[in-house]
C-alpha cells in the first residue's frame, strides 16, 4: 500500500491519526473487519501493539495504561464478538471515569444492517457506557474523528470513547488531513470554578466547626493532589479518600483518616458522619460512601466541587455547588482562605480535629490471626504493601481482597491503586496490572487478585511472559468466592450456595504460571511470606505468580451492611464502636 | 408530577435520537410526547420533549441531557411564554346524515377536512393539547375509524430566539499531544 499523491487507504488514515494522537501503545486482537487497520499498524515505528489473548484483557489494559500514567489508553478489535467483549471494560472505564479509546472495526458499510457476519452494532450497545461514540463510514472523517475521540476522552470528565470503523472505509481510498481545529458545540466543559462559589466554600468553611475533606477519584484524574495536600496542611482540616482516590492523599499523613464506606475506617465513617461540613472533591456520594442515605451525615452541609455538572445534587443536596476542575477549585480556594487567613480569619477545628484522632487512635484498621494457625489474608497483604512499598502500583480484582489491598497497603502517592470501583468487574487485576505496566515499565506493579477473579483473565499471563511484561500476581487463595461467601455468612445463615471454588485443589496455580511462562510460587504460613514476597521481588526478567493459600473465613472488617445507616458501622462481628458519647 | 416542556438542540447527526431517548429510558423517565424536526441551521435539529416529572429529577434529567456530546443546548419552555402546538389527523365517521353536524364541528374548532369518502371524512386540526381534546370530545360520538397524533412542537413568544447562538460552532484547537514526534 504506497502512497501516490498523498492518497493513502482510510487504514493507513487511521494508524496516522492514532500516532498524530499521541499514541505509543495498543492492546489488541485483530480479525475480519479490523484486519486493514493492522496491515499498516505493523509499518508503525510509533506504535507498539500489545497482541493481548481476550479482549476484555485489552480493554482493562487500556484502563490500567491510563490509570498508572493518566495518558489516554487505547485498545483494538474487530467487529461482533471482539467488539462486545470490550463491553465490560467500556462500561467500567465509564464508571471510573478512565480516559480510554477503543477502536473496533465494523463490516463494510453496505453490509451494515444485514445481519452480516461478525455484525454487531457496538455503537448502539455501547451507546449507554460510554463518554461518546462515533461510527465511521466515510473514510475522509477518520482523522477528525480519531482527533475528537481524544480529545473527548481525555478532557472534562474522563471516559471512555469508543470509534467504529467500517472495513470499507479502512479499505478506500482517502486524503489524510490532519484537523487544526474541533467542532464540537455541545462539548465545552467547565475546568474554573466561578469565583462566587469559590467565595462561598470559603465562607462555610471558616464558619463550620466540625469540616472534612471527602476526597475522591477525581482529584487523582486531575493531578490534584499537590493542591489538595497544600489545603489540607493550610486549614488542618481531616481528609477521608474513597476507593477511587486511594493515593490521593498520603496515608501516612497524621490529618487522614482512611478510607470512608461500607468497609471504611472507623474514623472515615465517623468524620462524615458527625462533621457539620464535607468539602466534596471529585467524589460522587456513592451509595457504598454513603450507606443509607437519609441518615448519612445528617449535620453536614456540603459544599461539591465537581467537573461534571450531574454529580452536583444527584445523591445529596448540594448547599455550595462548585462546577470545575478539581485542581483549579483547590488553587481558588487555597488562595482565598490565605487571603482571609492574613485578615486574621481562620477556621476553629481543634476540638474536632482531636475527636477524630481520638477515634483513629481507638479504632485502627486490624484484623484477627486464624485461631488454627493457617495465614491471615490481611497479612500478605499487608506485607506485601510494606516490602514492595509505596513506589509500587497495586492493581487489584473485586473483592474482599481489593478491600483488603484498599486498607492494609499504605498509599503515598497517586495512580499507585488501580482497581475497579464503580462496577466492580472481577478479573480486572491481571490484564489492569499488565497495562499499568506498559505505561509505566520502570515500576514494580502488582496485582492482588482473588483466586476467583484470577481464574476470569489469566490468559493474559501468556501476553505479559511473551511481551516482555514483568507483572506480579499475588493471588489471595482462600479457594472462595470470598466476598459473596462473607455475606452468605452474614445474611444468609452461613448457607455456602455456589461459593466453593476449590481453587486451593484445581487448578494448580503455580503450574498454571508455569504453563504460561511465569514463574510460580505458593506460600501457605506466616513465616514464609515475607522471603516469599521478597523472591518475588527479585525477579524482573518475567512475570511471577505467587499462590497466597491464606484462611477461608476471614472477612473484611469495619461493615457497614448494605442499604443501612453509616451509624450501624460495625467494627468487628457484632461489635459497634462507640464513637458518640464524646463531648463534641 | 409536572409536565415540563423541553426544547432541545441538538446536532443533525445519525444516532442523535437513540442516544436521548435511550437516555430517558435509562434514567426511569417517562416522555409524554417527543417531535423532532430541522431548524433554520441546516446542522442543528431540534426536539421538543414533554416529560412527566418533578422539578428535583428534571434538573438531574437536564443535566445528564446536557453531557451528551452531540446536545447543544436545552430550554425549557414555561407554559405563558411560549406558542405550543399538536397537530391531529382523524378519520371520522360521516355518512349523508352525520356530515353536516361532523362539518359543524370542524369549522367550530377552524380546522379542515383533507379527505372525503361517501362514509368518512378525514380532519386535520391544529392547537394545544387542551383544544384537541375539546375537538376529540365532540367528534367522538360520530364514530372514530383512525387517529394519528403528532407529538408537541413549541416556540417561545417574543423576538429572542434560542437557536441564535447556539448554532455557531465551537471549535478548539487539537492539542498537540506531549508523546508525539
Amino acid at each position: 500500500m504506497s502512497e501516490q499523491d498523498g492518497r493513502i487507504t482510510g487504514a493507513q488514515s487511521l494508524v496516522r491519526s492514532l500516532e498524530n494522537a499521541g499514541v505509543t501503545d495498543i492492546f489488541g486482537i485483530p480479525g475480519g473487519a479490523i484486519l486493514p487497520a493492522y496491515d499498516p499498524l505493523m509499518d508503525s515505528t510509533r506504535i507498539r501493539h500489545v497482541l493481548v489473548r481476550h479482549e476484555q484483557g485489552a480493554g482493562h489494559a487500556a484502563q490500567g495504561y491510563a490509570a498508572a500514567s493518566g495518558r489516554v489508553g487505547v485498545c483494538m478489535a474487530t467487529s461482533g464478538p471482539g467488539a462486545t467483549n470490550l463491553v465490560t471494560p467500556l462500561a467500567d472505564a465509564h464508571m471510573d471515569s478512565v480516559p480510554m479509546v477503543a477502536i473496533t472495526g465494523q463490516v463494510g458499510a453496505s453490509m451494515i444492517g444485514t445481519d452480516a457476519f461478525q455484525e454487531a452494532d457496538i455503537r448502539g450497545i455501547t451507546m449507554p457506557i460510554t463518554k461518546h461514540n462515533f461510527l465511521v463510514t466515510d473514510p475522509a472523517e477518520i482523522p477528525r474523528t480519531v482527533a475528537e475521540a481524544f480529545h473527548i476522552a481525555s478532557t472534562g470528565r474522563p471516559g471512555p470513547v469508543l470509534v467504529d470503523v467500517a472495513k470499507s472505509a479502512l479499505q478506500a481510498m482517502t486524503d489524510f488531513a490532519w484537523p487544526t481545529e474541533l467542532q464540537l458545540p455541545g462539548y465545552r466543559p467547565i475546568t474554573k470554578p466561578h469565583s462566587k462559589q469559590i467565595r462561598e466554600a470559603a465562607r462555610v468553611i471558616l464558619e463550620a466547626s466540625r469540616p472534612v475533606l471527602y476526597v475522591g477519584g477525581g482529584v487523582i484524574r486531575s493531578g490534584a493532589h499537590r493542591e489538595l495536600r497544600r489545603l489540607a496542611e493550610f486549614t488542618g482540616i481531616p481528609v477521608v479518600t474513597t476507593l477511587m482516590a486511594r493515593g490521593a492523599f498520603p496515608d501516612s499523613h497524621p490529618q487522614h483518616l482512611g478510607m470512608p464506606g461500607m468497609h471504611g475506617t472507623v474514623a472515615a465513617v465517623a468524620g462524615l458522619q458527625r462533621s457539620d461540613l464535607i468539602i466534596s472533591l471529585g467524589a460522587r456520594f456513592d451509595d457504598r460512601v454513603t450507606g443509607n442515605l437519609d441518615s448519612f451525615a445528617p449535620h453536614a452541609l456540603v459544599v461539591h466541587a465537581d467537573i461534571d455538572p450531574a454529580e452536583i445534587g444527584k445523591n445529596r443536596h448540594a448547599d455550595v455547588p462548585i462546577v470545575g476542575d478539581a485542581k483549579e477549585v483547590l488553587v481558588d480556594l487555597l488562595a482565598l482562605l490565605e487571603a482571609e487567613a492574613e485578615a486574621g480569619r481562620t477556621g476553629d477545628y481543634e476540638q474536632w480535629i482531636e475527636f477524630v484522632a481520638g477515634v483513629k487512635k481507638r479504632y485502627p484498621l486490624g484484623y484477627d490471626r486464624p485461631a488454627d494457625g493457617t495465614l491471615a489474608p490481611q497479612y500478605v497483604i499487608e506485607r506485601l504493601g510494606a516490602i514492595a512499598g509505596p513506589e509500587a502500583i497495586y492493581a487489584s480484582g473485586v473483592g474482599q481482597h481489593q478491600m483488603w489491598a484498599a486498607q492494609f497497603v499504605s498509599y503515598e502517592n497517586p495512580n499507585t491503586w488501580i482497581n475497579s470501583g464503580g462496577l466492580g468487574t472481577m478479573g480486572y487485576a491481571v490484564p489492569a496490572a499488565m497495562g499499568a505496566k506498559v505505561a509505566m515499565p520502570g515500576s514494580t506493579v502488582w496485582a492482588v487478585d482473588g483466586d476467583g477473579c484470577f481464574q476470569m483473565t489469566n490468559q493474559e499471563l501468556a501476553t505479559c511472559a511473551i511481551n516482555d511484561i514483568p507483572i506480579k500476581v499475588a493471588v489471595i487463595n482462600n479457594e472462595s468466592l470470598g466476598m459473596v461467601r462473607q455475606w452468605q455468612t452474614l445474611f444468609y445463615n452461613e448457607r455456602y450456595s455456589n461459593t466453593h471454588l476449590d481453587s486451593k485443589r484445581i487448578p494448580d496455580f503455580v503450574k498454571l504460571a508455569e504453563a504460561y511462562g511465569c514463574v510460580g510460587l505458593a506460600c501457605d504460613s506466616e513465616a514464609d511470606v515475607d522471603a516469599t514476597i521478597e523472591k518475588a521481588m527479585a525477579i524482573d526478567d518475567r512475570p511471577v505468580v505467587v499462590d497466597f493459600r491464606v484462611h477461608r473465613d476471614a472477612m473484611v472488617w469495619p461493615m457497614v451492611a448494605a442499604g443501612t445507616s453509616n451509624d450501624e458501622i460495625k467494627y468487628a462481628r457484632d461489635l459497634a464502636p462507640k464513637f458518640d458519647e464524646d463531648d463534641l | 408530577m409536572s409536565k415540563h416542556t423541553l426544547s432541545v438542540l441538538v446536532e443533525n447527526k445519525p444516532g442523535v435520537l437513540a442516544r436521548v431517548a435511550a437516555l430517558f429510558s435509562r434514567r426511569g423517565f417517562n416522555i409524554d410526547s417527543l417531535a423532532v424536526g430541522p431548524t433554520e441551521h441546516p446542522e442543528v435539529s431540534r426536539m421538543t420533549i414533554v416529560v412527566n416529572v418533578e422539578d428535583l429529577p428534571l434538573e438531574q434529567v437536564t443535566k445528564q441531557l446536557n453531557k451528551l456530546v452531540e446536545v447543544i443546548k436545552i430550554v425549557e419552555l414555561e407554559g405563558r411564554g411560549s406558542v405550543r402546538r399538536e397537530l391531529l389527523l382523524v378519520k371520522v365517521r360521516a355518512d349523508v346524515e352525520t356530515r353536516g353536524q361532523v362539518l359543524d364541528a370542524v369549522q367550530l374548532f377552524k380546522a379542515r377536512v383533507v379527505d372525503v369518502a361517501p362514509d368518512a371524512v378525514t380532519i386535520e386540526v391544529t392547537g394545544n393539547s387542551e383544544k384537541l381534546a375539546d375537538f376529540m370530545r365532540v367528534i367522538e360520538p360520530f364514530g372514530i375509524r383512525e387517529l394519528v397524533q403528532s407529538g408537541m412542537v413549541a416556540i417561545g413568544r417574543g423576538s429572542r430566539s434560542i437557536t441564535e447562538r447556539s448554532s455557531r460552532p465551537t471549535t478548539v484547537p487539537v492539542p498537540v499531544p506531549a508523546a508525539a514526534g
